[in-house]
Order: C-alpha cells, then sequence, then structure tokens
C-alpha cells in the first residue's frame, strides 16, 4: 500500500513541478480566450454585472459584419498603416543593416544600439514627444518643413494626413528591431560564400542580391510575420496620437482601437469581442498569406 | 556567467533582508486591524476627499480611510471591470459627468433612496438637476453628485473692449456672438473660440427643456433629428465658415498656447474653467479675463463629479457617512470649493461672502456670484447610457458638416439612423 503511494507520488511529482506554468496559463490566457469567446455570443453591458449576459448566438458577428460601418473602416484603416509603416520599415532596415554589417566595423554596436533604442522606449512616452513635434503651430515638423521648403502650418490632426504620421511614427519605432533581426542574420552567413561568389567576379550588388538576399529569406519571413501582427494589432501609438478619437474622420481608427472603443464607450463587450476574435481571423489569414509567399516550401527544400 | 547572476541574485536578496525586518516587526507590533473605507476617485477630485479625511476620521475612530487614485480615463474602464467581475470594487467609487449614464443602470450599485441610506429625504440640499442626473432609467439613485459645472462665457475683456466690443455683444444672442467674432477676427486677428464643435456641445445643453436627454428621450430613443441640433449644427458650421475658430481641440498645446497667447478670445466652459485658466494656462493675464452668462440666457452644466457605492462595498454605512460629508458639509465643500474650483452642489454651501468677494484675475469681477445665479437656473438633464456613443456619432456627423461641407438635415439623418444602429436600438423601437 505505501510502496503503492510512494510510486504514486513518484509519477505525480514531474506534473506537480511543471503545474505553474500550466495554471497561470490557465487562468491568465487560456480562461480570458475561452471567455471571450462565450461573450462574443452573448450581449452584454459590463457595468450591469455578470447576471445581464444574455444569449444572442451569432448576432454580434453579424452585426460587426454587416452594420458595423465604423468597423470596416477601421480594418481599412488598419490595413493602410500596416503597409504605410511596415513595408519601409524592411525596405530600410534590411539595406541598412547591410550596411552595418559590411561599413560599420567595431562601431556596429554602438550604432546599431541607437537604432534599437526606440523599441525600448514606452510607446506612450513616444507618442506623447510626437504629439508635441507634430504640433501645428509650435511644433518642430512644421518649422523644419517651413524652413526647408516653405511650407507652413500644416495641421498633422487633418484626416488626409492622420495615417502618414501615425505610420511614420510606428515605422521609426520599429525600424531598428528589424535591423537587429536581418543583422543577426547576416552574421550567420559564412563568409567563404561571399568571399567565392567575389572570386567569381560578383560586385557588391550581385553578392547581396544573389548570395545574400536568398540566405535571409528565412528571416525576412519571421520579421514581416512579426511586422503584420504587431501592425494589424496598432493600438498605443494611434490612441495617443488622435487623443483617444481616432482623429477626424476617425482616420486614425485602428480595428484594435475601435473594439476598445465600442468595449469601454460603448459598454458593448459582446460586440467587441466579435471584432477581437474577426481581427484574429484577419491576421490569421495574412499570416498565412505571408506563409505561401515568404515561407519555406516543403518539396522545395 | 549564469553561476555569476545566481550569486548576485542571492547576495542582493541577502542584502535587502535586514530592510525587510523592521517592516516584519512593525507588523507584529501593531494593535488590532483598524476598520478601512476604500475610496477610489480622480484627480483633482481626490484632493476634495483628502481634505475631508482629517475631519471623518475624527468622526470615526478606529477607521481609516484609503483613498486610492486612478486617472480621469482609466478610473471609469477599471471600475466597469470591477463592476462586471464583481470582485475588486471600493466602498465608494468617484465618477465625472460624462460617465454617469453609463453606469446608473448598473445593478452593482446601490440604489441611495433605499435603506439604510435614504437619500431622497436629502434631495432638497442638493443642486436639482445634478441629482436628476444621478439617476438610472429605472428610477433608482446610484450616482450622488458632489460638485458641479455651472456654464460660464470665459472672454479676454482687453481685447474685446480695443475692438470696440462690450459684454453684451458677446452675449446677446448668438447671431451677436458670431458678428463680435468677426469684428474681433478683423481688428486683431484673434479666433474666436477653440473649436467650433464646443460651441455645438454647448447650444445642444443650453437649448434643452427640463428634464430631456441631451441625446435621447426618455424612453432611450435618440433626438438627432430636432431643431435643437439643427441649429447647434448650423451655428458650428456658420462659425467655421467666417475662420472664427482655430480648429484646435480643447485641452491641446495649441489651444492652450492660443488662450495663453490672446489668439483664442473667449471659451465656454463650466466654473471649474477659472481655475485652470488661473493656474496654468494664463496666470499671468490677471485682470484680462471675465466671466459672462452664455449666449440667449441659456444655462447649462458643464461636467461636475459624482460618487457611487457599490453592493460590494464592504462598509456601505461609512461609505455613506464619508458621502454626506462630501456633498452635503458646508465647511467641506467650500473648502473643495477653495482648493479646486469644484463648485458646491450642496445648496446651503453656495451662500455666504466668499461668493460675493471680487476677484482680482477677473478684474475685479464677484464671478462667483454669477455662477450661482448660473446654477440655480440649469435645467434637469437626462442622462442615457448611450450618451458616450451618441456623442462619438454626432461628433463625426459634425466633422463631415464641416470638413466635407455635408448638408446638415443629411448628416443628422445619417447620425440618427448610427446611433439606432450602434446603440441595438432598432429592434427595441420596433
Amino acid at each position: 500500500m505505501k510502496a503503492a503511494l510512494q510510486k504514486r507520488w513518484r509519477q505525480a511529482q514531474p506534473y506537480l513541478f511543471i503545474s505553474p506554468f500550466f495554471i497561470l496559463f490557465a487562468v491568465f490566457g487560456l480562461f480570458p480566450l475561452l471567455f471571450s469567446i462565450w461573450l462574443s455570443l452573448h450581449s452584454w453591458d459590463p457595468a450591469a454585472g455578470l447576471g445581464a449576459m444574455s444569449w444572442v448566438a451569432l448576432d454580434n458577428y453579424r452585426y460587426a459584419l454587416m452594420d458595423d460601418d465604423w468597423f470596416h473602416q477601421s480594418l481599412w484603416t488598419t490595413l493602410w498603416i500596416a503597409l504605410l509603416a511596415g513595408v519601409p520599415q524592411h525596405l530600410v532596415a534590411l539595406p541598412l543593416a547591410w550596411w552595418l554589417h559590411t561599413a560599420m566595423g567595431r562601431w556596429r554596436n554602438l550604432v546599431l544600439g541607437l537604432y534599437f533604442l526606440p523599441f525600448i522606449t514606452s510607446t506612450v512616452a513616444l507618442s506623447l514627444v510626437f504629439t508635441s513635434l507634430f504640433s501645428k503651430d509650435f511644433g518642430i515638423v512644421n518649422s523644419l518643413l517651413d524652413t526647408l521648403f516653405g511650407w507652413g502650418g500644416i495641421d498633422w490632426r487633418r484626416p488626409e494626413y492622420t495615417k502618414w504620421m501615425i505610420a511614420f511614427v510606428v515605422f521609426w519605432r520599429y525600424l531598428g528591431w528589424n535591423t537587429v533581426l536581418y543583422l543577426s542574420a547576416l552574421q550567420t552567413v559564412p563568409k567563404d560564400l561571399l568571399e567565392a561568389a567575389e572570386l567569381d567576379g560578383a560586385g557588391a550588388w550581385a553578392r547581396f542580391r544573389h548570395v545574400m538576399l536568398p540566405l535571409l529569406k528565412p528571416m525576412a519571413y519571421f520579421a514581416v510575420t512579426l511586422t503584420l501582427i504587431g501592425n494589424l494589432q496598432l493600438f498605443e501609438e494611434p490612441f495617443i496620437l488622435t487623443g483617444g478619437t481616432g482623429g477626424i474622420d476617425q482616420g486614425g481608427r485602428t480595428t484594435a482601437m475601435h473594439l476598445y472603443r465600442v468595449a469601454f464607450t460603448e459598454g458593448d463587450f459582446g460586440t467587441a469581442s466579435a471584432i477581437a476574435w474577426l481581427l484574429f481571423i484577419v491576421i490569421a489569414g495574412s499570416t498565412w498569406l505571408n506563409n505561401r509567399l515568404l515561407g519555406e516550401r516543403k518539396e522545395a527544400a | 556567467m549564469k553561476r555569476r547572476n545566481w550569486c548576485g541574485a542571492m547576495g542582493m536578496t541577502a542584502a535587502a533582508l535586514p530592510l525587510l525586518a523592521p517592516a516584519v516587526v512593525h507588523a507584529a507590533a501593531r494593535p488590532a486591524a483598524k476598520r478601512e473605507l476604500i475610496v477610489t476617485s480622480f484627480p483633482d477630485l481626490d484632493r476634495a476627499a483628502r481634505l475631508a479625511i482629517p475631519a471623518f476620521e475624527r468622526r470615526h475612530p478606529g477607521v481609516r480611510v484609503r483613498l486610492s487614485v486612478l486617472s480621469l480615463a482609466d478610473l471609469p474602464t477599471a471600475m466597469i471591470t470591477a463592476l462586471a467581475a464583481g470582485a475588486n470594487l471600493p466602498d465608494l467609487m468617484a465618477m465625472d459627468r460624462e460617465n454617469v449614464g453609463k453606469l446608473t443602470d448598473s445593478a452593482g450599485l446601490h440604489d441611495l433612496r433605499a435603506a439604510p441610506f435614504r437619500a431622497d429625504a436629502l434631495a432638497a440640499q442638493v443642486a436639482p438637476f445634478a441629482l436628476a442626473a444621478g439617476h438610472g432609467r429605472s428610477g433608482a439613485l446610484t450616482a450622488f453628485p458632489v460638485d458641479i459645472g455651472p456654464g460660464a462665457l470665459f472672454y479676454r475683456a482687453d481685447l474685446l473692449a480695443s475692438a470696440g466690443l462690450a459684454e453684451a455683444d458677446l452675449n446677446r444672442s448668438w447671431a451677436d456672438y458670431l458678428r463680435a467674432g468677426r469684428q474681433l477676427k478683423a481688428k486683431h486677428g484673434a479666433y474666436l473660440i477653440g473649436n467650433a464643435v464646443d460651441v455645438k456641445d454647448l447650444v445642444l445643453r443650453a437649448l434643452l427643456a427640463e428634464g430631456e436627454g441631451v441625446f435621447f428621450d426618455q424612453g432611450g430613443q435618440p433626438l438627432l433629428r430636432t431643431p435643437r441640433f439643427e441649429r447647434a449644427f448650423a451655428l458650428a458650421q456658420q462659425l467655421r465658415q467666417a475662420g472664427l475658430d482655430a480648429r484646435v481641440v480643447a485641452w491641446s498645446n495649441e489651444w492652450s498656447e492660443g488662450l495663453r497667447r490672446g489668439r483664442i478670445a473667449s471659451q465656454m466652459f463650466g466654473s471649474w474653467f477659472a481655475g485652470h485658466l488661473q493656474n496654468w494656462i494664463a496666470p499671468k493675464a490677471v485682470g484680462l479675463w471675465r466671466s459672462a452668462s452664455l449666449p440667449e440666457g441659456a444655462f447649462a452644466s458643464w461636467g461636475g463629479s459624482y460618487y457611487a457605492i457599490p453592493r460590494a462595498a464592504r462598509e456601505p454605512e461609512l461609505a455613506w457617512d464619508f458621502l454626506r460629508l462630501l456633498a452635503l458639509d458646508p465647511t467641506q465643500q467650500l473648502a473643495a470649493f477653495e482648493t479646486l474650483d469644484a463648485f458646491p452642489s450642496a445648496v446651503a454651501a453656495q451662500q455666504g461672502d466668499y461668493f460675493d468677494a471680487p476677484l482680482p484675475f477677473f478684474g475685479g469681477q464677484p464671478a462667483r456670484r454669477q455662477w450661482r445665479e448660473a446654477a440655480a437656473r440649469i435645467p434637469s438633464v437626462d442622462a442615457d447610457r448611450n450618451d458616450a456613443m451618441a456623442n462619438d456619432v454626432v461628433n463625426a456627423a459634425l466633422e463631415r458638416v464641416l470638413e466635407h461641407g455635408e448638408r446638415i438635415p443629411a448628416a443628422l439623418a445619417e447620425a440618427e439612423q448610427r446611433v439606432l444602429r450602434r446603440g441595438r436600438l432598432l429592434k427595441r423601437a420596433a
């Protein structure tokens, strides 16, 4: 009897040791996830308490897809900003990493650190600083544009500029991160490959295009995936830059911001949860598309 | 490397132990735990609560008030989440006027008309319009006012005078207000107001009939296609078309700089704005500003603060006692007014010499008297849980009128449909 108990205790021990992770994950990860699916099938004003939940089946999804034109607009805004901020991030980060790798020598890490600094700074602080920089009458951006090109008094809060302003801040913030990713990939490329190409008469561009770029593809896939996920969930930057409203004509209201407002301004947690799941589907879809474009193919391997 | 980190961590812990020791000893030596009253508030309203704590703790020996302060933007979010979960709720929670409508129907808040509170008996002691807004659709009184914001028109008297204008030219009628703006712009290049949207907000509130809601009637149906909205939109449009607004958002850098430098000549807000002007926006402009009543003899309320007692409160009776001290005690109400420009909601606190005193910042004008007169004549406004949503929709509609020249009736008709759709009110109406 005692032996059987001891055996059982021994068998249970490993599970006991790994249980803290699973308990924490269940409470803070899995439960909210499942609860939000449950919530998306209900109509619920949270201020009224848990007893006020009423079952509406898929009506919140129907409302979001058919009736919520602000949600549709927010999807376009999100995609627009995601591309406007995301594409330049990679187009600049890649050559920048190459330049740091080949030309910077021992200054490389210092320069890289400077590019990386915005990434580790608080988004809220950054956005507040940019709000002052983009101020219409007293901002340094306008005074610079005025001095250089004579373009005075641009009102950056106007709908035609809002997306550009947000995209610029996001681009600036994540450039360093992508540069680090590409640089780390560049460092793993064996030197002899490049030397062999050089001996074969390949110039700098040819070496970059035909040797480096194919080898960087896995990292590009990883970096683009992160950019897609991050940019489609954009919240803090547009929230602070537009004062929490999304700006005139809701030009800067991203989907994440929209669902936050549906939940906390309109008090409709059910629809907000449904929108969150619809956003998840959009993100999963774009990641799949990215996988088709940049991901490794098994048959090619 | 890892090993060194371990050693470092152990060393740090060992070094921290002596620091922890006194705290442990202190806890052991402490007498039996005091009763605690947990109050959640936002800046600057928390300062008023702090003023009341010593008197309250004297009245209740053995009770300690613990004040937890969240930013004005975070507090409603945190309280809604806590109400949803029915956990982590304070004994007394603050809310600003804007969020009252969202919370008054909450089943998680005590109806203060019921025992042991019986707030109905105190109704005569409080500004009626403020108390009315604390009621939910069911008639339950779930939020109790502690300060109010009688609306006033603040303006730069020096700019007006040099443009040959008097106060009456500004507030006789809305048409005069616009005319004065044109004259001011021609003379000084100064804008009449920060944003045309502010005028829309004011007109919507100033033209309310007693008991009406800003956006919804008492049955919860939208009122967007009424002459009140058309007039508010038309005035905002005229202001914008004449170039009389600076197109800046209130509380932005451009807005405060505009007021500071005399580029924006007037601002309509609650009386509490006097404190903002004097303390940080334009502290050097002593004697240059004045407070006037709103155009066309309108009276409106702007802002104001409330407290509510959650059903999950552990000390509801103590909370009610503290709330009564904050809301009804004339000394406390006056202290809050003097310290943070929170205009008293208690009628008894609106009397006395303090209200007749000339204010140097306003060129010796006894402005408090004017605010008191306004407070007595503000109609009751019905709050609705969809107010914040409707406000978003109406602002978006006005933006389309101002930015893209959309026709006002069309914009309002579309906005009403959107309010019905977003509030899921169509089913209810059918």
